[in-house]
């Protein structure tokens, strides 16, 4: 068995799977039944300032998108941080930090842009013992409009101006959570760095409509006829966030920052591509609030699993393995050719791979009268578009040519030799090859 | 009361409410959540085997989409468009050997989408709104006769209403329907569903249907086509073919296919009457309604006696196990040679059988099965022909439907070619009136 433990900015837990700061960590009940089902470590559900909480919304908090058989493929949410009193947030996660030494307990924070709503806070929550603190520039709907959340996420300077606050009154490790609603995610990364941020956290949740309900012709989840944008998250985001995490994990400026991984983290698989991203630990919501608790059994002998086939012997060998195989696509290798090959012993006829080959790509796979689907070579340019649309996994696959073969397409001998476009004679700004 | 001991031929076998249990649905229809999980499961093929596999070629990949996608009525359309009676055809197409055969998950996981299932979900939803979704077109003033009020006919019809035509339909019997109303199994069309459904049908408008008016009897070949201009004949098997066997006429030995018709027109089922033990001759369709009745009533024993062996047997091997599921006996490679019995049958005498490639040949060996009631099932034939030229024994047509006779088309059972389903006879039909159709408006 492969060694989950994970050590994430001093930080031990007993594996890297955490629960995101969001409606299953907002309470002790919640918590102790994630920590009894085996969880690494929570994210506390966004602590406010003192005073009143915040209300929510008396109606439905959450809209959905589907796959086949309902599957929940995409959740979107209009509830806010914890509507419960500071002071109780504080004395539950005392007493379970308490009770739960060897699990990574973090506070989540969300309080004004000023010095001194920080300053009061941060005493507080040092005070329950808890082993860090996340900061929510994230949250896109309701506290954003208040100056907070994702309104902060989306200015750099904010970003690096609280973290340095957070960094002086704090003296625990701080990570911060940064909103996807931006255009770089590099820029407020950055600027987190600046602060002196231990950390990274991303994504936080999408801007998001699911759907248009088409009789009162009001966006859901609908709350008296009327929607509001809320912040999307589940499977559907995953690639999203997994290219944020990527661009920050191999920009120079931000190579090296610790990332907590978030957005759609569904299996095992999911975690571990996160992690071979340059994630320490990953945390995850939607999936819990779709199966709840017990699925972290799965992730955690799937990767112990994996891992041990793949002879890793701790989370920390796998973090950021993929990193250097991001690059931008001017670097990819031109004289990489493939095609497509169907294996005709699990082809089950459907033609999936026809249609779309025929009606949207580029003619290059041939049905005969007895639905025998072969590809044509001469037309093939390897788009996967085949692979991606059937419905038998490994089915179709993208098989390379080695180099000396005559790609048929194109009449060309497949080189050895790595080029890509900033050399290609097309490119307008290319460089000659030494 | 009786009991499945009661020697004889005997009513009351079963209390009602284990009757009742017994003939309601051999497929429940799907809830709408059935319906929805069923239809994720296709995977909307090109050119879908399973819609070449369809004799009236529904696009089943279209319908389940719409079915999916929250428009049952759509997806009704679809199917309507297609074949009328999708109903009926919902509720007894052998899908296991058709569309539900060629499904490509069938291929990949033997477990096809429930393609039969999710028709009848789609076309339940449209009729139950009791609305006809079609209309007609501008009256013609062109009048056309269809013999035979059954799959065939009907579908022959309801295309001529609408495209404007004025359609008169001749049955022999007094009720319409055909095959559909009395020739399937009772628990495969509940609620006097065949009846309902020529009623929702003929709310296209433009069809008067005639009861009691069979061809060669009231009807006369020779004044329908002098009084119509176009005569489509689907009329069915009406003959059923003699066993040849000793002892053929003595009290209990009866035709299948009688048997099912009562036994679906029969309003309490507490009352009908059936055998301690049953013997089918047969191995078709015919033979599993009426021994799967026959268990579902309450006999003690049944047995279906088929002269080849499993392979040969025209009725599905999902037909062969549904029957022995419910307690009948499969019993291959036996013929009858005797009837034995004082006035009424006691006993009936088989020989075994064997082909070594020439053919099927007794093997002089016999067994005795008791009977009180010996089913014959083997087929039926052509009680009618109109004087047209046969093919076999069947009516030769060529085209959509043409037989030798100008102004005179044929489809469904009766007419050479296709399987004797329902569904076929509905693309007979429908195939026949587009034909009619085009030589009715000169532009054939």
């Amino acid at each position: 068995m492969a060694d989950l433990t994970t050590d994430f900015l001093g930080i031990k837990s007993p594996n890297p799977f955490w629960l995101a700061s969001a409606p299953p960590t907002d309470k002790e009940y919640n918590v102790r039944r994630a920590f009894e089902a085996g969880w690494g470590g929570v994210v506390w559900k966004t602590l406010g300032s003192e005073g009143p909480p915040v209300v929510n919304v008396n109606g439905p908090r959450y809209g959905a998108i589907y796959g086949a058989d309902r599957r929940l493929l995409g959740l979107n949410n209009i509830e806010l941080i914890t509507d419960r009193p500071l002071e109780v947030n504080l004395e539950e996660i005392t007493r379970v930090k308490a009770d739960y030494p060897d699990r990574a307990m973090i506070v989540s924070i969300m309080v004004p842009c000023e010095e001194q709503a920080w300053k009061d806070i941060l005493p507080r929550v040092a005070a329950t013992g808890a082993d860090g603190i996340e900061l929510n520039f994230g949250c896109p709907h309701g506290m954003s409009e208040r100056g907070m959340g994702a309104a902060v996420g989306q200015v750099p300077e904010y970003i690096e101006m609280v973290t340095r606050w957070c960094k002086q009154y704090y003296d625990k490790p701080v990570i911060v959570k940064l909103t996807p609603n931006i255009t770089d995610v590099r820029k407020p990364a950055a600027a987190a760095m600046r602060g002196g941020a231990d950390a990274v956290s991303l994504i936080n949740t999408i801007n998001s409509i699911t759907s248009v309900n088409l009789d009162t012709m009001s966006p859901e989840p609908s709350i008296d006829g009327k929607g509001s944008h809320g912040g999307y998250c589940g499977p559907a985001v995953k690639p999203i966030a997994m290219s944020m995490v990527s661009e920050i994990a191999r920009h120079p400026d931000t190579h090296g920052l610790p990332i907590s991984g978030i957005g759609g983290i569904t299996t095992w698989r999911d975690a571990a591509e996160f992690i071979s991203l340059g994630c320490g630990n990953v945390q995850v919501c939607t999936a819990a609030m779709t199966y709840g608790f017990k699925i972290v059994e799965e992730m955690k002998s799937g990767l112990s699993q994996w891992m041990d086939e793949k002879g890793y012997t701790s989370v920390e060998e796998v973090v950021g393995r993929a990193v250097p195989n991001v690059t931008d696509w001017q670097y990819l290798n031109l004289n990489y050719v493939a095609k497509a090959k169907i294996n005709q012993d699990d082809c089950i006829k459907c033609g999936r791979c026809y249609a779309a080959c025929e009606d949207t790509s580029h003619q290059a796979i041939a049905m005969s009268e007895d639905r025998t689907f072969t590809v044509i070579d001469e037309e093939c340019v390897a788009c996967n578009l085949c692979v991606d649309v059937c419905p038998v996994e490994d089915c179709i696959t993208m098989e390379a040519m080695e180099p000396g073969e005559v790609d048929p397409r194109t009449g060309k001998v497949v080189e050895k030799e790595y080029a890509n476009w900033t050399t290609h004679p097309n490119n307008p700004g290319a460089v000659a090859a030494e | 009361m009786s009991s499945p001991m009661t020697p004889g031929i005997a009513v009351a076998r079963l209390p009602a409410d284990a009757l009742a249990e017994n003939f309601t649905d051999l497929h429940a229809p799907f809830a709408p959540h059935e319906a929805a999980v069923a239809a994720d499961r296709c995977y909307f093929c090109h050119d879908a085997p399973c819609v070449t596999a369809c004799p009236t070629d529904i696009d089943i990949p279209l319908f389940i989409r719409q079915i999916s996608t929250g428009t049952a009525e759509a997806a009704a359309k679809t199917i309507f468009d297609q074949n009328i009676l999708g109903g009926m055809c919902a509720r007894v197409c052998p899908t296991e050997d058709l569309c539900e055969q060629a499904c490509v998950r069938e291929l990949a996981e033997g477990k096809p989408v429930e393609i039969g299932r999710l028709q009848r979900f789609a076309t339940d939803t449209l009729m139950a709104k009791q609305r006809h979704p079609y209309d007609r077109a501008p009256e013609t003033g062109k009048k056309v006769a269809v013999v035979g009020a059954g799959p065939a006919g009907l579908a022959c019809a309801h295309r001529l209403a609408m495209y404007g035509h004025d359609v008169t339909i001749y049955d022999a019997e007094a009720k319409a329907g055909g095959l559909n109303e009395f020739g399937i199994a009772a628990y495969k069309s509940t609620d006097d569903f065949a009846a309902r459904e020529v009623d929702w049908l003929l709310g296209i408008g433009g069809i008067t249907i005639k009861t009691g008016m069979g061809l060669g009897k009231e009807l006369k070949m020779d004044d329908l086509v002098g009084c119509f201009p176009a005569v489509f004949l689907g009329v069915g098997l009406g003959g059923v073919n003699a066993l040849h066997s000793d002892g053929e006429d003595k009290n209990g030995v009866d035709d299948a296919v009688d048997f099912i018709k009562e036994l679906r027109q029969a309003s309490d089922l507490t009352t009908f009457p059936v055998g301690r033990d049953v013997v089918v001759i047969g191995g078709g369709m015919t033979a599993v309604d009426a021994a799967v009745q026959s268990k579902l009533l309450g006999a003690q024993n049944v047995t279906i006696a088929y002269r080849r062996g499993r392979d040969a047997m025209s009725a599905s091997r999902y037909e062969q196990d549904l029957a022995a599921s419910k307690g009948v006996r499969l019993m291959f490679n036996a013929q009858p040679v005797a009837i034995h019995g004082n006035g009424a049958v006691r006993e009936i005498e088989l020989e075994y059988t064997s082909d070594d490639g020439n053919g099927l040949k007794g093997t002089g060996e016999t067994i005795r099965l008791a009977a009180d009631q010996v089913f014959k099932a083997i087929g039926q034939t052509l009680t009618t022909d109109g004087g047209l030229v046969l093919e076999g024994r069947k009516i030769a047509v060529t085209g959509a439907g043409r037989t030798s006779r100008d102004g005179v088309w044929a489809g469904g059972d009766c007419a050479s070619g296709g399987d004797d389903l329902t569904v076929t006879a509905v693309a007979e039909g429908r195939d026949a009136a587009m034909d009619i159709h085009a030589t009715l408006m000169g532009s054939n």
